[in-house]
């Protein structure tokens, strides 16, 4: 194979059924041929600007900025991809490999439905056949993603076993794989699973760092004093991180869920209570028992409610790199209403975790100092939700 | 000491698996000398997982509830020595990696050695993976089965070169759970291992019918695990009978 990154540290690695072993070796091969084929950059880079309406805008949240009396506020607007986040960078560049190996049927998990939505689109799109698997929870809680992925023509399956959210539909998602390798490609949606996965999620989303850093020095000069971004799998978060990795005067920081509290057994927050460990085909750190069973975990977001994290955060971590912090749905909730107010965007619960440390930070900074936040995605598909959370009843 | 290839050796042998801890520990130690008893061969033990990605819901179930009767490490260990007391039947575990890897290799390799299990399957330890745990199991004298699969193709030679004990050959695509109709494709890959290796060879994943178990004669032993597990599922506290009966049932089909 090629100088590949199969382990970031001692984490990462491909710890998965040898059923799949060669599937996944194939993927890895044709992200390496493909990585360097200039038709497919070119094609690929067609659909993000044409399609995914990239780049997205960098926005100086002058409002927030002064609010908060500290450092100033960009936001790194994912939001504004066509489909609503992130995930559509990611899902375009896979779903393009998957069409170039000849692979005529999508799958993938998905928690909060952003990434369903964005797998099923790449599949109308490319006129392929999709599959998605959600937990049943979260295919109550987010109802309206459900619905979206079924106009787009995908079959949405609820999954019913274990605790039946985000990691459930990971497990889902590759037994269904072992079922049906031939003519099938696992969209993998975060930054997680076996290799090639992490490396090449953290490829494609790095189209965030990419335009960032450029949008930074054209706006004002210079890079920026820290990036924060929420991290479920760490797909936005590394994406946001790439291009700014050998900047050592760039703060890193990843904001992890941690729903009631840290303290709590009510939380999702993986670096501030988990331990090293082998699941979803890698070796990184997780929620777990000191036995190795898998903690079930609990977030008001869908997109955050995962036990653990992709490999190369916590190898960042331990080489001091990033650092990883947690918000809790309170304070979430609380910085989802305040952007909103303040800036006139809603933005998803997920990014609102990112928006809440950032809110913490800012006036710790002076204004001459700026902070970016990747704003991985907007809020319509939370907004029944947070109302339920605020105890207010909502018909339509 | 009998290695698990010269246990194997001869054809129609069974394998028989239940999960430690269901439906309680007690009835583990009865149920594994009732199917020693009954015929079988070898013995393999799953500890349960919180999230058994290879298993169908079946055996999902099953260690679901071994987790809610608390099911740990050291339980199924305890569980082992007790059985260990009433027969010698040679074990193997199957298991997730991360069960074996918070105990730390070493020294679950060193219990397994202690406690007499003379093997374990680990479905998601794949062979780019096996380097620091082989190393130790060879070490400890425990075999690591190796699982092969229609999808292996020329990983072949690289695989055999890392088994010990038995081979698994898996019947069909997907996760465990008994199926209607299983292709006869095994016998073909059974065919190729022979031409590398003597190693004794199992097949298993979906074996659950007397005409199923005529269906690998190329094959020295199948495994069966759904089926045992359905079983245990459907009389908890009084399977003794019945599964030594499928048990008979089973191997005389194989052996006919
Ligand atoms: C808007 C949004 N942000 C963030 C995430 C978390 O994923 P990741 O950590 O891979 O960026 C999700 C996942 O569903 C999401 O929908």
């Amino acid at each position: 194979m090629t100088n590949d990154q199969r382990y970031f540290g001692q984490y990462g690695g491909q710890f998965i059924p040898e059923l799949l072993m060669p599937a996944v070796n194939e993927v890895a091969e044709a992200f390496h041929h493909y990585r360097q084929d200039p038709d497919f950059q070119s094609e690929l880079k067609d659909l993000l600007i044409n399609y995914a309406n990239r780049p997205s805008l960098l926005y100086h949240a002058k409002n927030m900025s002064k609010d908060l009396g500290g450092a100033q506020i960009y936001l790194k607007r994912e939001d504004l991809n066509h489909t609503g986040a992130h995930k559509i960078n990611n899902v375009l560049g896979q779903a393009l490999i998957a069409k170039k190996m000849g692979k005529t049927r999508l799958i993938a998990e998905t928690g909060a439905g952003q990434h369903g939505v964005a797998t099923a689109t790449a599949a109308a799109l490319f006129d392929m056949e999709c599959e998605i698997f959600m937990g049943k929870e979260d295919t109550d809680r987010q109802a309206l993603n459900v619905y979206r992925m079924e106009l787009l023509g995908a079959k949405v399956n609820a999954v019913t076993t274990g605790t039946q959210v985000l990691k459930d539909a990971v497990n889902a998602t590759f037994q269904d794989w072992t079922q049906r390798i031939d003519d099938t490609f696992y969209v993998l949606g975060s930054a997680v699973g076996p290799y090639p996965f992490p490396e090449m999620v953290k490829y494609f989303q790095s189209v965030i760092s990419e335009e960032a850093r450029q949008q930074f020095l054209d706006q004002t000069g210079r890079l920026p004093d820290a990036v924060l971004a929420c991290v479920g799998g760490g797909s936005n978060a590394i994406g946001s991180f790439a291009n700014f990795v050998d900047d050592p005067e760039v703060q890193l920081i990843g904001v992890e869920a941690a729903g009631k509290g840290v303290d709590t057994d009510q939380t999702a927050a993986t670096m501030a209570r988990g331990s090293i460990g082998i699941f979803h085909g890698m070796k990184s750190e997780f929620l777990q028992s000191s036995d190795g069973q898998i903690d079930p975990v609990y977030s008001i977001s869908a997109g955050l409610d995962y036990p653990g994290i992709g490999p190369e955060h916590a190898y960042l971590r331990d080489i001091d790199r990033a650092q990883y912090v947690p918000a809790t749905d309170d304070e979430a909730v609380e910085a989802f209403e305040y952007i909103a107010k303040q800036e006139g965007i809603i933005a998803a619960i997920e990014s609102s975790h990112a928006l809440a440390y950032a809110m913490k930070l800012a006036p710790t900074m002076r204004p001459d100092q700026q902070i970016m936040v990747t704003l991985s995605g907007r809020g319509d598909k939370d907004v029944a939700a947070i109302a339920r959370y605020k105890g207010v009843d909502l018909h339509e | 000491m009998k290695s698990l290839t010269q246990t194997l050796q001869d054809k129609g042998n069974f394998i028989g698996f239940t999960v430690v801890g269901d439906p309680d520990f007690d009835h583990t130690v009865e149920y594994v000398v009732d199917m020693a008893q009954a015929g079988a061969d070898v013995v393999e033990l799953g500890i349960a997982f919180s999230d058994p990605s290879a298993d169908g819901p079946t055996i999902l179930s099953a260690d679901q509830r071994a987790l809610d009767n608390g099911s740990t490490t050291a339980k199924v260990f305890e569980t082992v020595a007790k059985i260990r007391q009433k027969t010698d039947v040679p074990l193997v575990f199957l298991t997730y990696t991360n069960i074996v890897f918070k105990h730390g290799y070493e020294k679950f390799l060193a219990q397994m050695q202690a406690f007499d299990v003379q093997g374990i399957i680990l479905p998601d330890l794949p062979l780019e993976e096996q380097g620091e745990f082989l190393a130790l199991a060879k070490q400890y004298e425990r075999d690591l089965i190796q699982l092969v699969t229609s999808q292996s193709g020329d990983r072949l030679p690289a695989i055999l070169k890392n088994a010990s004990g038995f081979v698994y050959v898996v019947s069909s695509l997907g996760i465990t759970g008994t199926r209607q109709k299983l292709s006869n494709e095994a016998n073909q890959l059974i065919e190729q291992i022979r031409q590398y290796s003597n190693i004794s060879v199992a097949v298993g994943f979906g074996i659950s019918q007397v005409e199923q178990a005529r269906q690998f004669p190329a094959a020295n032993a199948i495994i069966v695990g759904s089926a045992i597990v359905d079983i245990i599922a459907q009389h908890p506290h009084d399977a003794g009978p019945y599964l030594t009966e499928f048990i008979i049932k089973m191997k005389e089909a194989q052996n006919a």
